[in-house]
C-alpha cells in the first residue's frame, strides 16, 4: 500500500490539524514527564474505578470533542457564508459534516451527559459507587477506543463521508471506496458497547443501591431521567450494534445486507438506523430534562411542580419514541397509511414534552429565582426548545414534510431541539456540579458572557436556516449558486456561528482561569442545593458518604436544612468497603482499538491479535480474586475532619 | 439584570436584523406555490405555523411572566417560596389542550397524506403525463414513454396537467424535489415510486436533489420548464425531428459516468432496455433470484411503491 493511501494527503487544513495534534500530544507528554506525573496519571486516572473520576474523564473528552465538532461547524459555515466558495472542496466538506454529526451526538453529547450522570447520580441516591465500578471504567474506555478510532480517520485513511446517517447505497463499497465508512462502523460499534454496559450498570445501581427510605418517587428527577434513559438505551442500542455489524459485513466481507443488488435493501439500513436513531435523540434529551428539573427546582427554592406527572411524562416520551422512526424518511415511498400512523405517533410525543415544560414553568411560579449561570442555561432551554418542538410538530405532518425534508428547515429544527436540549444542559450541569467535581466554582461573570454570546449567536445562526430551507436549500450542500437569494441567510447564519465560537472560547478561558481564581467551595453546598449530592464534603471523599444516608422525603437535603430531618443513620463509623483500581478497562480499550483498526483496514492479523488481547483481558478479570479494600475508621475520621462542608454528624 | 437589558437588547436586535439580509426581493420557494400539490402543502404549513405560533406565544407569555415576576432581586430577602406539589386541575388542562391541538393538526395532516398521492382535484379531468425519472451520479434522466423522447438535466412539462413522475435510480438514493411545484420523493434502485406534481401555469423552476449522494450532490440540480400544452407539443415535435436517437451506449455512458454532463436531449428512451415494471411485489422479485450487476446494468423490474 502506498503511504498516500494510508495517510490523507494534499489537504493543507488536515496537515495543519496533524501538526496541531502532534504539538498538543508533545506538550502533554512533556508536561507529564517534567512534573513527574506518569505514575499519578496511571494510578489516579487511567486505572480508576471511582465514578466521580470517570465522570470527570468523560467530561474532559466531551469538551475536547465539542471543540472538534465546533471547528467542523465553523469550517462548514465559513465555506457557506458566500456562494461558490472554494475553501473546502466537496469531498472534504462531506467528511466534515459527517464528522460533525457523529462527533457531536456520539462523542460529545453522550459522554458529557454520561459524565454528569457518573458524577452526580450515585451521590444523589446516597450510594458509595455504582453497582459495577470496573464495568463503569470499561464503559468509559470503550467509548474512548471508539472515539480515537473515529477521530484518527481524517488523518489515516480518510474520514467517513456518507453523513452521520450513513445511508446506503452511497455508504456501501460500490459507491464509497476506501476505508472511511469502515471507521464509522467500527468507531460507533466500540462506543456503543460502552454505552450498553453503562446502561446495565446504572439501571442496577438506581434500582438496587438507593439510600434506605428513598423510594422511586422520592428520587431526584435527574435520577429518574437517568433510569428511563438507560432503559431506552437497552432497547435501542442493540439495533445499532446489529446494523453496524451488517455494515461491516457489507463493506469488509462482501455481504449484501444493504447493497444495491443481490437481494440487498438500502431501505433496510434506513429503517434500522432510525429505529435506533430516534430513541437516541431521547437518550440525549432525557438526562438533560433531569438536569433542568433539578436546577430549576434548586434555583427557584421550590420543589419540582408536578413530580409524578414529570415521571409519567418521561416514561411516555420514552415509550412513544419507539413508534416514530419512519418520520425520518416520510419521503421514502411509504404508503399514506404508514405515513399517517407515524405522523400521529410523532405528534403524540409533543404532549408529554409540553407537560414537562409547563411543570418547569410552574416550578418557577411563586419561586425565588436566582439567575446563576446554571439557571440561565436552564431558563434559556424553555423558549428555545419550544421553537424546536413546534417546528417538529410541523415536520411531523408528512405531506408538508415532503417540502421540509432534508432541507435547512430540518437542520434548523434539530439544532433548535438538540442544542437547547443537550448543549445548554451540559453547560448548566457543568457549572452546577463543577464545585462538586473540583472543589471550586467556575467564574460567574465569564459564565454569563458565554451564555449571552450563545443566546445571540445560536439564534442568529439557526433562525435564518428555517427560511433558506423553505427557499429550497438542501442540507449537506457544500456550496450554492449565487443569485438564488440564499446568500443573506447563509451569511447571517455564519456570523451567528462565529459568535457561538467566541462563546466557547470564553468558556475554555473560564475553565483555565478558574483553576487559580475560581471561588473555593468551603461548604460543600455552594448553591443551597436540595439533593443528597450537596450533602457531601468538598472535595468528595473516595467513599462519598462516611455514614449511610437515609431519607424520608423528596429533596431530602432541603428537608434537612429546613426542618432538621436527619439524613444520616445515627451510628458509629464502620470500615468502608471500596473497589480496587484496575488496568483491565484501559487494556480492553487498547485491545478493542487495535481490533477495530484491523477490521477497518482488513488487516486480519491485527484484528485477530486485538480480539485475542480482549479475550485475555476478560479472562484476567474473570479469574481475578480481587476483593477490593477497606477504608479504616481512622482514615474516615481524618478525611471528614480535614474537608470543608458535609453534614454535621 | 434589568439595568443590563437595554444594551443587550440593542445588540440582539442589531444582530438579528442581519438575518433580514436574506429574502428581500426573491420569494421563498415553498411559500410561493405554483401548483396544486405545493399549494396544499403551503396551506398545511401556514395552518400549522399559526397554531404553533399560538402555542409559542402562550407558553412564552407564561414563562416571561414567571421569570420576571419571581426574580429573586425583585423579592424581599426573607421571602420563602411555598413548596407546591402540583395542581390536579391545571395539570389536566395543560394535558388536554395539547391533545386537542394535536387532533386539530392530525386531521388535515392525514387528509393531506392521502391527497398528496392522488391526482389533484382541480385536474381530475386531465389525462396525466407519465415521465420516468432516473437519478444517476450526478444527473437526472427524464424519459417520456408516450412521446418517445428523453432529456438529461432538464424537464419540460405541460402546465395544467398532472404529471406522474415515476422515480427510480441507477445507483445511489437521491431525492427528486421541485419546491415550487410540490414535495419530494426518494429515488431508489430496482424500484419505481410515483410522485404526482403539476404546474398551474407556465413558468421556469429549478429542481434539485435533496438527498446527499456523494461528491457531485450539490450540483445535481435540473431545470423545469412548465409550458402551455401547445408549446409543449411543439417542443416534443422539435425534439423528435432534431435530437439524436438514443443508443444503448449513450445510456450506459450516462449512468456509468460519474460526472456532471449538462443538458442533453434524445429521441427514443432507455426504457426499452431498462423499463421498471409496475406493481411487482418485492418477494416475487427476490424469489426469481435476479442477479443484479453492480451499478450499471439494471433489470429494473422493481416495485411500484407509490400511492395508497
Amino acid at each position: 500500500m502506498k503511504l498516500s493511501d494510508f495517510f490523507v494527503t494534499g489537504e493543507p487544513a488536515i496537515y495543519a490539524a496533524e501538526v496541531g495534534m502532534a504539538l498538543g500530544a508533545a506538550a502533554v507528554i512533556f508536561s507529564l514527564t517534567y512534573f513527574k506525573k506518569w505514575k499519578w496519571l496511571w494510578k489516579e486516572w487511567l486505572t480508576t474505578v471511582d465514578h466521580k473520576k470517570i465522570g470527570i474523564m468523560y467530561i474532559i473528552v466531551a469538551v475536547l470533542m465539542l471543540f472538534r465538532g465546533g471547528v467542523d461547524a465553523l469550517m462548514m459555515r465559513t465555506q457557506l457564508a458566500l456562494p461558490n466558495q472554494h475553501l473546502l472542496d466537496a469531498n472534504h466538506y462531506d467528511g466534515i459534516f459527517t464528522t460533525h454529526g457523529v462527533v457531536m451526538i456520539l462523542f460529545m453529547a453522550m459522554p458529557f451527559l454520561f459524565g454528569l450522570i457518573n458524577v452526580a447520580v450515585p451521590l444523589q441516591i446516597g450510594a458509595r459507587d455504582v453497582a459495577f465500578p470496573l464495568l463503569n471504567a470499561f464503559s468509559f474506555w470503550a467509548m474512548v477506543a471508539g472515539m480515537c478510532l473515529f477521530n484518527i480517520s481524517f488523518i489515516i485513511g480518510g474520514s467517513p463521508t456518507a453523513g452521520w446517517t450513513n445511508y446506503f447505497p452511497l455508504a456501501g463499497p460500490e459507491f464509497t471506496k476506501g476505508v472511511g465508512n469502515n471507521y464509522y462502523a467500527m468507531g460507533l460499534q466500540l462506543s456503543g458497547i460502552g454505552t450498553l454496559a453503562t446502561a446495565v450498570n446504572f439501571i442496577v445501581t438506581i434500582l438496587k443501591m438507593r439510600a434506605p427510605g428513598m423510594t422511586l418517587m422520592k428520587m431526584p428527577m435527574f435520577v429518574w431521567s437517568t433510569l428511563i434513559t438507560f432503559i431506552i438505551v437497552l432497547f435501542a442500542f442493540p439495533v445499532l450494534t446489529v446494523a453496524l455489524a451488517e455494515v461491516t459485513f457489507d463493506r469488509t466481507f462482501g455481504a449484501h445486507f444493504f447493497t444495491m443488488g443481490s437481494g440487498g435493501s438500502p431501505m433496510l439500513w434506513a429503517n434500522l438506523f432510525w429505529i435506533w436513531g430516534h430513541p437516541e435523540v431521547y437518550i440525549v434529551l432525557l438526562p438533560s430534562l433531569g438536569i433542568y428539573a433539578d436546577i430549576i427546582a434548586t434555583f427557584s427554592g421550590k420543589r419540582l411542580f408536578g413530580y409524578a406527572s414529570m415521571v409519567v411524562a418521561m416514561a411516555g416520551i420514552a415509550f412513544f419514541s419507539y413508534f416514530t422512526w419512519v418520520h425520518h424518511f416520510f419521503t421514502m415511498g411509504n404508503t399514506s397509511v404508514v405515513n399517517s400512523f407515524f405522523s400521529i405517533s410523532t405528534m403524540i410525543i409533543a404532549i408529554p414534552t409540553g407537560v414537562k415544560l409547563f411543570n418547569e414553568i410552574f416550578t418557577l411560579h411563586k419561586g425565588k429565582i436566582r439567575t446563576t449561570t446554571p439557571m440561565l442555561w436552564s431558563l434559556a432551554f424553555i423558549p428555545t426548545f419550544l421553537i424546536g418542538g413546534v417546528t417538529g410538530v410541523m415536520l411531523s405532518m408528512a405531506a408538508a414534510d415532503y417540502q421540509y425534508h432534508n432541507s435547512y428547515f430540518l437542520i434548523a429544527h434539530f439544532h433548535y431541539t438538540l442544542i437547547p436540549a443537550v448543549a445548554y444542559a451540559c453547560f448548566a450541569g457543568l457549572h452546577y456540579w463543577y464545585p462538586k467535581m473540583f472543589g471550586y466554582m467556575l467564574n460567574e461573570k465569564l459564565g454569563k458572557i458565554t451564555f449571552w454570546l450563545w443566546m445571540v449567536g445560536f439564534n442568529l445562526c439557526f433562525l435564518p436556516q428555517f427560511f433558506v430551507g423553505l427557499d429550497g436549500m438542501a442540507r449537506r450542500m457544500y456550496t450554492y449558486e449565487a443569485g438564488l437569494g440564499w446568500t443573506g441567510w447563509n451569511f447571517a447564519s455564519t456570523v451567528g456561528a462565529y459568535i457561538m465560537g467566541i462563546g466557547f472560547l470564553v468558556l475554555a478561558w473560564n475553565i483555565v482561569y478558574s483553576i487559580k481564581h475560581g471561588v473555593r467551595d468551603t461548604t460543600g453546598d455552594p448553591w443551597d442545593g436540595r439533593t443528597l449530592d450537596w450533602a457531601t464534603p468538598t472535595p468528595v471523599p473516595e467513599y462519598n458518604f462516611a455514614k449511610q444516608p437515609v431519607v424520608s422525603t423528596l429533596d431530602a437535603f432541603a428537608e434537612y436544612k429546613e426542618n432538621g430531618t436527619p439524613i444520616y443513620r445515627d451510628e458509629e463509623y464502620k470500615p468502608i468497603h471500596m473497589p480496587n483500581n484496575s488496568a483491565m478497562p484501559f487494556f480492553s480499550a487498547v485491545s478493542m482499538g487495535l481490533a477495530g483498526f484491523g477490521l477497518v483496514w482488513s488487516w486480519w492479523w491485527l484484528a485477530i491479535l486485538g480480539g485475542l488481547m480482549m479475550l485475555g483481558c476478560l479472562a484476567w478479570r474473570s479469574f481475578d480474586p480481587d476483593k477490593g479494600h477497606y477504608i479504616s475508621v481512622e482514615e474516615i475520621i481524618r478525611t471528614e475532619n480535614t474537608r470543608a462542608g458535609g453534614v454535621k454528624r | 439584570m434589568l439595568r443590563k437589558l437595554p444594551w443587550k437588547l440593542v445588540l440582539l436586535l442589531s444582530l438579528t436584523s442581519l438575518f433580514l439580509l436574506g429574502g428581500c426581493d426573491t420569494k421563498i420557494a415553498v411559500l410561493d406555490p405554483q401548483g396544486p400539490m405545493a399549494r396544499e402543502q403551503y396551506h398545511l404549513i401556514v395552518y400549522s405555523s399559526i397554531l404553533m405560533a399560538f402555542v409559542f406565544v402562550v407558553v412564552l407569555g407564561l414563562y416571561l411572566y414567571m421569570v420576571i415576576k419571581y426574580r429573586a432581586s425583585r423579592l424581599p430577602a426573607d421571602y420563602k417560596p411555598p413548596q407546591i406539589h402540583g395542581h390536579k386541575v391545571l395539570e389536566t388542562v395543560w394535558t388536554i389542550i395539547p391533545v386537542l391541538i394535536i387532533i386539530a393538526i392530525a386531521i388535515p395532516t392525514v387528509k393531506a397524506n392521502y391527497s398528496v398521492e392522488e391526482t389533484p382535484k382541480s385536474m381530475k379531468s386531465e389525462k396525466p403525463l407519465t415521465i420516468y425519472v432516473t437519478s444517476s451520479e450526478w444527473k437526472w434522466i427524464f424519459s417520456y414513454p408516450e412521446q418517445g423522447i428523453e432529456t438529461v438535466n432538464y424537464v419540460n412539462i405541460p402546465a395544467g396537467r398532472p404529471i406522474n413522475f415515476e422515480l427510480t435510480s441507477s445507483g445511489t438514493m437521491a431525492s427528486f424535489w421541485i419546491p415550487e411545484l410540490g414535495g419530494q420523493k426518494y429515488t431508489m434502485p430496482n424500484m419505481t415510486m410515483r410522485l404526482i406534481l403539476a404546474a398551474d401555469h407556465p413558468g421556469e423552476y429549478t429542481g434539485r436533489n435533496a438527498n446527499f449522494n456523494g461528491e457531485g450532490f450539490a450540483k445535481m440540480d435540473f431545470d423545469v420548464l412548465a409550458q402551455t400544452p401547445k408549446d409543449f407539443n411543439a417542443w416534443v415535435k422539435e425534439v423528435k425531428s432534431r435530437a439524436p436517437q438514443m443508443k444503448k451506449s449513450d445510456y450506459e455512458k450516462l449512468i456509468k459516468k460519474e460526472g456532471l454532463v449538462g443538458r442533453q436531449t434524445y429521441t427514443g428512451t432507455h426504457l426499452k432496455w431498462d423499463k421498471p415494471d409496475e406493481q411487482k411485489s418485492y418477494y416475487e422479485e427476490s424469489e426469481k433470484g435476479e442477479k443484479q450487476n453492480h451499478h450499471h446494468h439494471h433489470d429494473m423490474s422493481g416495485m411500484d411503491m407509490g400511492g395508497k
